[in-house]
């Protein structure tokens, strides 16, 4: 079956290539039928390929099919070779799944839209970079992938090209991540002539006799490897661009939210881990940052008023809380809460999309309200999609994976209770923006009437989702109840075991404390925007809490700080250097000898008493040297 | 015999197009675009059926040699000679030529004649260019196409043509006049060392010249051939020259014209000087980066769209400059990728920019916006060699880009890291040039058309090229290798592959 994936990346390439070349003159249902089509169809081929897989597991643990050799100069041979192990198997799976899933809501969704065959070209050559990215083998096939990930991010979040601002979202994307990337380009440069090769395998496989713990070269390889993925991942400090991105079609953001796109990061991370965990140093970055982001995107989703925007807020939180298990060296935590998150984020991104489709595009939560019983099935899915994301306990998937990560943070080698307590207080905050969201959006008065119902095809993409948000939690439940480890199993065939402390213990007072947080931020949320509501009002006549709001609500400024410190003093260099102070020299010398001419051509005036006149002052001269010398 | 073949033809092409320009209006178009196509045909065959030959690797990289005495008495011979590089440039100058002509289909309506004349003409001064082994009958080539181009620019281009042809002109001319002393210095030094008075390139190749004579020889063509490339801070005739040319001007000027720059320094500088080349490559590479950095910045702030694009060529020449210098075989396979990538990526960027001033009537960007609605296929194609622009992988752009930095990063690491960041820089007005142009706001003016059947064509083969390259460059690199191990024994030590 291994011959068959390069039909896995191949499928969704054609579907963009047909679309381009001939979209326009296509009518709307064929454009439908080729863009969910290809990328069904690849999920179709990646679950052929991945219970082969499972069956007959393949001795080597991989397998790998060459395309053709990119280029060959020097001892740099570059390959098209695509690379299937346990670890692409699971990104790919979610990407091709989910992606269809996306694609088949979108048919409806984007129906009315005038550049149907666009959107379809646009997403299907998302899914194909993505594929790409996660089945390279060399680090070059991945930049290809990674980079035509930002690529198709700028086209979909700059979609509704007439708004400038969607323009300028788009750009601001596409320009964060690329400083990301050009960090990850040294990265590869520094790799090649460390290892002589870019073969992702090889690289891991001569990194443990090449350095030693902790030796510079790999501080700095890593360093510059996790700059590319805090840019795709939206991770401080390159988070900026994700809020902004929701400007593209709700399609997009699930997309970009759950399949594709923030999870490059994590895979990188992931997939490079042998060089991670040879630099302890930038192993406790990548804790750190998660751990940050994590908290720093907590509040700002908790002042947010656009629907989506809390969402790209709670992705780069959650982003960052598998920043922090691949930090922790808690490798297949990391991959597992990915996959869920891609379930219940892809979930809520896609009702909350039915939600703002119902109500006419309105955004707004504050003009949202009561639509509990007027969309039932969003209702449901989105609460649901909810439950996961606060990690409800027992019954959502969302604990299972979440869990596990704040165990981590105590009880693994790397792990500290600072890191804990972020991560505990993250999930509070969690619980806390979540409960808001669903209270403004379900809950209380009708603001906005529902406007249209969403059709079957919004709805069934729902209920699938949400199937999997609540089943796919239990393949991989802790030891103290359960002990299934299914997924990790599965995936320590590439990624290595957790460390754990030798102290560590308790498992279960850590997990009743993650559900008491969870609880408490439920019933705070309750109590706030439900029950009590005028203590909200009470709360806003504070000074300090409103400037802490608007902070909050900016995004902890950073958007600020990047426009004053980095790109007015750009622009503003740019503008007045316009004309090019260069020429300024060669316009000098034009200059300079016109004048010099003019002067010249003065003495020539015709006139005989001026020549005389020179004449004699010339002989006075000559005469007067040779008197003095 | 191919070779001298090629130089009559476009000069004959040339001449018949001008004489029957006199009494026909539209015939001197379809001579130009035969004699190009014939030519065209012709190099693609010849490079078929050598390529197997190149491919096994024989010590000589020589391909065809020509040689007839011209002026004996000074030793002036008319002497052509390819390698797969220079073979390489012929089939980008034939490939250009065409799309020239067909890119000046509708917008050159008079003088028709004259105008196809001075087109074949410096074609044919860049194909002689591109052979002679020769230094007077280089330099002669170098200023044939000048002339032609200088007419070009002065009776076919726009608003501020005039000012533009002789900033272009003076440039050139002023370089080419250095480069002109060098060329007689070294002919005269080689006669005192072996008593024999010779232009021949391959007899002045080992010429020994005192260390401080050779620096200030080696500067007289290095001169030349940084305006030309060009290289900051001679670069300021450029986007005067561009801006102002007629479309197929900017997209012989850009495509071709620049490369003469490159290919000079790869031809001559390296191999004449190479321990001087040595000892002043940091400074080189430094150049390279100011290049790479500065013409991107500058492209940022321009609102005049050929002038935008221009200075894009200013700072992909940078990476030109700092591969050379980088002395490996992956940075010289990364130039001469470059080379053909940047011909064909802004080429296109010129030719979309043509055709946005035959419709729109200004070259103004804010006075463009919102034209994705009304040309999809436009903005789309558009995209494409903006993505290619600024590096995108898949494209060819990314291939050399990579390939030149990669190589770089051996000989000079801090120089490459800046040289990198070029690539934000890159994207952040390709992006700009998007925006401005094909998104925002639908204008309310009235419809303009889309792609025609024959722009379709221009940018088709265009967009076939650049994909080509970036997915399978192989033919290139396979063709271009032999010139490049021919420098590894000048630079013995430097393309030994390690860190």
């Amino acid at each position: 079956m291994e011959h068959l994936l390069w039909l896995i990346p191949a499928c969704p390439l054609a579907g963009f290539l047909i679309l381009t070349l001939t979209g326009k003159s296509m009518p709307p249902a064929w454009v439908a039928i080729i863009g969910a089509g290809m990328v069904s169809l690849s999920a179709i081929f990646t679950i052929i390929i991945g219970i082969d897989f499972l069956t007959f597991p393949p001795a080597s643990g991989h397998h790998s099919q060459t395309l053709w050799t990119w280029m060959e100069v020097a001892d740099f041979h570059p390959k098209i070779t695509l690379y299937l192990d346990a670890l692409s198997l699971v990104f790919i799976f979610v990407i091709t799944f989910i992606g269809a899933l996306i694609h088949l809501y979108s048919v409806a969704f984007m129906a009315f839209d005038k550049d149907y065959s666009r959107f379809f070209a646009c997403m299907n050559l998302f899914v194909f970079s993505m594929l790409l990215l996660v089945l390279a083998d060399n680090l070059l096939l991945l930049y290809l992938g990674w980079e035509g990930v930002g690529l198709c991010s700028y086209l979909l979040i700059g979609f509704w090209y007439e708004h400038s601002e969607n323009g300028y979202a788009a750009r601001k994307a596409f320009i964060i991540t690329r400083i990301g990337d050009t960090a990850m380009a040294i990265g590869i440069f520094v790799i090649f002539y460390q290892f002589g090769t870019l073969l992702i395998p090889d690289i891991l496989a001569k990194a443990p006799s090449l350095w030693h713990p902790g030796a510079s070269m790999a501080t700095i390889t890593a360093l510059l490897l996790l700059a590319g993925g805090l840019g795709k991942s939206a991770q401080l400090p390159f988070q900026t661009w994700l809020p902004d991105a929701m400007a593209g079609p709700s399609p997009v953001s699930a997309l970009i939210h759950a399949a594709t796109m923030v999870t490059a990061g994590v895979y990188l991370i992931a997939r490079m881990h042998v060089i991670f965990e040879l630099s302890p140093t930038v192993q406790l970055i990548v804790a750190g940052i998660g751990a940050a982001t994590l908290f720093i995107a907590g509040f700002s989703a908790l002042t947010q008023y656009d629907l989506k925007r809390v969402l790209a807020y709670s992705t780069i939180s959650q982003i960052g809380y598998m920043f922090l298990a691949l930090g922790l060296g808690a490798w297949t935590a990391a991959i597992f809460h990915f996959m869920i998150h891609a379930f219940f984020k892809a979930l809520l991104f896609l009702a909350a999309g039915a939600v703002i489709d119902a109500l006419n595009h309105e955004h707004n939560m504050s003009k949202m309200g009561g639509l509990k019983n007027k969309l039932p099935v969003v209702f449901w899915t989105f609460v649901i999609g909810s439950a996961s994301l606060i990690a409800l306990p027992l019954i959502s998937s969302g604990f299972y994976s979440k869990d596990q990560i704040l165990w981590f943070a105590w009880a693994s080698k790397n792990g500290n209770p600072l890191l804990w307590l972020i991560a505990f207080l993250g999930a509070f905050i969690t619980a806390l923006y979540t409960t808001r969201m669903v209270i403004l959006t379900f809950w209380g008065a009708t603001k906005t009437e529902v406007q249209r119902l969403p059709g079957k095809l919004i709805t069934i993409p729902l209920i699938i989702l949400a199937f999997f948000t609540i089943c796919a939690g239990f393949i991989e439940l802790p030891h103290n109840f359960g002990s299934l480890t299914l997924f990790s199993d599965f995936l320590h065939q590439v990624l290595p075991e957790t460390v754990l402390k030798s102290t560590a213990n308790g498992e279960f007072s850590f997990q009743l404390l993650a559900a008491l947080a969870t609880f408490g931020g439920i019933y705070t949320a309750y109590i706030l925007w439900h029950k009590q509501p005028e203590r909200i009002e009470k709360l806003k006549r504070n000074e300090a809490v409103l400037l802490l709001y608007s902070f909050w609500h900016a995004g902890w400024g950073f958007d600020q700080l990047y426009k004053t410190v980095i790109v007015r003093p750009v622009v503003f260099l740019a503008n007045i250097n316009k004309n090019d102070v260069v020429d300024k020299i060669y316009q000098g010398i034009t200059l300079v000898s016109i004048g010099l001419y003019r002067c010249l051509s003065f003495t020539q005036s015709g006139s005989l008493r001026w020549y005389i006149m020179g004449l004699v002052v010339g002989a006075i001269i000559i005469l007067g040297i040779q008197i003095i010398l | 015999m191919i070779l001298i073949w090629l130089i009559g033809l476009l000069m004959g092409g040339g001449l018949l197009a001008f004489l029957v320009g006199q009494w026909n209006k539209t015939l001197p178009r379809w001579i130009s675009l035969y004699t190009l196509i014939i030519g065209f045909i012709a190099l693609i065959s010849f490079w078929v059926e050598h390529y197997a030959a190149i491919n096994i690797g024989s010590t000589d990289s020589w391909m065809i040699d020509f040689q007839q005495d011209w002026i004996p008495s000074f030793g002036i011979s008319f002497h052509l000679a390819i390698d797969g590089l220079s073979l390489l440039l012929l089939m980008l100058t034939f490939f250009l030529g065409i799309l020239a002509v067909l890119c000046s289909w509708k917008e050159i309506t008079e003088h028709l004649g004259f105008y196809h004349f001075n087109l074949l003409w410096i074609l044919a001064g860049i194909s002689g260019v591109f052979m002679a082994m020769d230094l007077f009958l280089f330099y002669f080539f170098w200023e044939i196409m000048l002339i032609p181009m200088y007419f070009l620019i002065g009776i076919w281009g726009s608003k501020n043509r005039e000012y533009a042809a002789y900033k272009f002109f003076i440039f050139t001319q002023v370089s080419g006049l250095l480069m002109f002393i060098s060329i007689l210095a070294l002919y005269f030094i080689h006669a005192q060392n072996t008593g024999r008075y010779t232009f021949n390139y391959f007899e002045l190749l080992g010429t020994v010249i005192a260390p401080q004579t050779a620096f200030w020889l080696m500067m007289g063509f290095m001169i030349a051939f940084a305006v030309k490339l060009p290289v900051v801070p001679f670069h300021s005739w450029l986007p005067d020259a561009h801006s102002e040319a007629p479309t197929a001007g900017s997209l012989i000027l850009a495509g071709l014209l620049l490369k003469t720059g490159a290919y000079g320094i790869l031809r001559f500088v390296l191999p004449l000087f190479p321990e001087i080349a040595k000892t002043y490559a940091p400074c080189a590479m430094l150049l390279g980066v100011i290049g790479i950095i500065y013409g991107a910045i500058l492209a940022f702030s321009q609102t005049d769209l050929k002038r935008l694009i221009a200075y894009t060529s200013v700072s992909h020449m940078g990476f030109v400059i700092l591969g050379i210098f980088a002395f490996n075989e992956l940075a010289f396979q990364g130039v001469v990728m470059q080379l053909l990538t940047h011909a064909i990526s802004t080429g296109a960027l010129f030719i979309m920019a043509g055709m946005l001033k035959e419709r729109l009537h200004t070259r103004e960007i804010d006075e463009m916006g919102g034209l994705w609605f009304q040309m999809p296929k436009m903005g789309a194609i558009a995209v494409l060699f903006a993505m290619a622009s600024l590096g995108l992988p898949g494209l060819g752009n990314f291939v050399a880009e990579f390939l030149i930095l990669l190589g770089a990063f051996k000989s000079n690491m801090w120089l490459t890291v800046l040289a990198t960041i070029g690539l934000i820089f890159s994207a952040i007005y390709s992006l700009r040039m998007i925006q401005k142009v094909f998104h925002g706001p639908i204008p309310a003016s009235a419809p303009f058309s889309d792609f025609s059947w024959r722009e379709v064509f221009i940018m088709a083969v265009l967009t076939i090229s650049i994909i080509w390259l970036g997915l399978y460059p192989q033919p290139i690199i396979n063709t271009a290798r032999p010139m490049i191990k021919q420098m590894e024994q000048l630079f013995p030590t430097e393309f030994k592959n390690q860190p």
